[in-house]
């Protein structure tokens, strides 16, 4: 797979399409699985890592999935091209900045990757556009069976799949929803919401997952129990509760329009302003701004923008995408100001669209 | 209970003894961590794990310390330090410090859910083809290749049988 084709879309979970895709951006569901008969990842000689990684290879060239998964070994790629996974949040940031043989099998519509020697020996991935778990575990529980097939998984009637970590272990599975909760955050509610999906056991994390803070006004919501609850329970849990905060965030959003529009409206014309005329831009700060340009183009204030459009601004800000699409490797400064110019570059070509 | 310095809700609880004296100070967590007395929060989950590790073991050390995995050699002292388990058998070997462990995080100790649809291997099976793996990897390391090439054929027709 040359990865270079990949900047030229946007992946599947900013396709900015799907169910109530203006509040949720995908729906992801992650299993963690490992071989029967090797010791887990940390455990591993280098020499198991490479049987285990060369196995693996095996079984993905053989597989009978459609459309077929290709193979990377990751310790072939460069630390930009690693990144460029990360981003696109096919590879985990530690799969990437491990050592030793390593890899993830992915399709090319990216709806679909798993890695290789990850904590675990095999992390099964499958992400979706919008608000659409339903989808996503029909297609994971069915690579899932693909993979049982070929391979001897680590499981136990007591305790289930059994993971190197005891937080994953029974049915190893994590399923989050990313939503964007700019209105939320503006009106300072956010803070109850999380306290509120604390209390039932939800972890609220940032864009990156563990670790990282809230860029963007991005969340995603999983479950923290994988132990004593069914997949379809936990499911269930975290389809119940999105409503209701997409509930929270359209009245959140009533309030400002009608409460403060001038304000509102200022705080998205500005952005969008400084995007079209900055020369140095941090990528931090290109988040915050295509928050309120995106907030803003939902509730009607911007013209002729599409949400697809800003999605695509979103990743191709980001430093690896960014260096890969101007073609050449950047330093910090330099990526700010080729960040700048291409971002002015880009909402040019979309004309001038303030209400 | 509202924060000191602005109207959110204090969820930060500071008690400080100076010269006797104790000063409590209640804060939300974001003047907290302006007034630089809480680390930025971020989820650090082994340190989580680790601090929930140390509470189950208390009374168990003695014995738990010397418990060591057959199969893959880690030692429970080991898990308690990095919070991952060596091998797929130290949910066995391990299970009476773990099921408290697992209560705690999961609030059950029970799997319940999707089961692999197909033939699981025997877990004796298993079990054995790992220790196999295991002698095998000293036999290569002791350059011990005859000792190893017989090893991988077992391995071999073990997998295929299993």
């Amino acid at each position: 797979m040359n990865l270079d084709n990949l900047t030229q879309n946007n992946g599947e979970w900013l396709r900015g399409t799907g169910p109530e895709a203006d509040i949720v951006i995908s729906s992801r569901i992650r299993l963690a699985r490992n071989l029967s008969t090797f010791p887990f990842t940390n455990r591993a000689s280098a020499h198991q890592k490479a049987e285990v990684e060369q196995l693996m290879r095996d079984k993905f060239a053989k597989l009978d999935a459609s459309p077929k998964l290709d193979y990377i070994q990751v310790p072939t790629l460069s630390a930009l091209d690693r990144q460029f996974l990360v981003e696109r949040q096919l590879i985990s940031r530690e799969l990437a900045n491990a050592e030793g043989p390593r890899g993830v099998a992915l399709v090319p519509s990216e709806t679909v990757s798993v890695m290789v020697n990850e904590e675990d020996h095999l992390r099964l991935q499958v992400m979706r556009s919008g608000f659409a778990l339903d989808e996503a575990w029909q297609d994971i529980d069915r690579l899932d069976d693909l993979l049982e097939q070929k391979i001897n998984y680590a499981f136990s009637e007591e305790f289930g799949y059994l993971t190197a970590c005891p937080t994953n272990v029974g049915t190893g599975m994590r399923a989050s929803v990313m939503l964007h909760l700019p209105a939320l955050v503006l009106t300072k509610q956010i803070e109850k919401v999380f306290r509120a999906l604390q209390k039932i056991n939800l972890a609220v994390r940032g864009l990156y997952g563990e670790g990282s803070r809230a860029s963007g006004d991005f969340y995603q919501i999983s479950n923290q129990v994988t132990l004593g609850k069914s997949e379809t329970t936990i499911l269930n849990e975290i389809r119940e509760v999105i409503p209701q905060i997409i509930v929270y965030e359209r009245t959140a959003r009533k309030t400002l329009t009608s409460e403060s529009r001038q304000a509102l409206h200022d705080r998205v014309s500005r952005a969008y302003g400084t995007l079209c005329s900055a020369t140095m831009m941090t990528s931090e700060e290109t988040m915050d701004l295509l928050s309120s340009v995106r907030l803003g183009v939902n509730l009607g204030l911007l013209e002729e923008i599409t949400i697809p459009a800003v999605n695509e601004l979103f990743i191709h800000t980001q430093p690896a995408h960014l260096q890969k699409i101007i073609g050449s490797a950047l330093d910090g400064e330099e990526r700010n100001s080729a960040r700048a110019r291409y971002l002015r570059t880009r909402l040019r070509e979309m004309g001038p669209h303030l209400n | 209970m509202k924060c000191q310095a602005c109207d959110n809700q204090a969820t930060v609880h500071v008690t400080n003894i100076v010269s006797g004296q104790k000063k409590v100070v209640h804060l939300c967590q974001e003047c907290a961590e302006k007034k630089e007395l809480i680390k930025q929060q971020e989820l650090n989950l082994s340190a989580i794990l680790q601090t929930v590790i140390g509470q189950h073991i208390g009374q168990l050390t003695d014995e738990l310390s010397r418990l060591t995995c057959p199969v893959c050699g880690i030692k429970y002292m080991e898990f308690k330090a990095e919070g991952r388990l060596g091998c797929p058998q130290d949910y066995e070997v391990f299970q009476s410090a773990l099921e408290p462990l697992l209560m705690r995080i999961h609030r059950s100790q029970r799997h319940i859910g999707k089961s692999p649809r197909y033939s699981a291997q025997h877990k004796v099976v298993q079990a054995e083809l790992m220790e196999l793996r295991r002698q095998l990897r000293v036999a290569v390391e002791n350059e011990g290749y005859e000792e190893a090439a017989q090893l991988r054929d077992l391995i071999r027709r073990k997998e295929a049988s299993g």
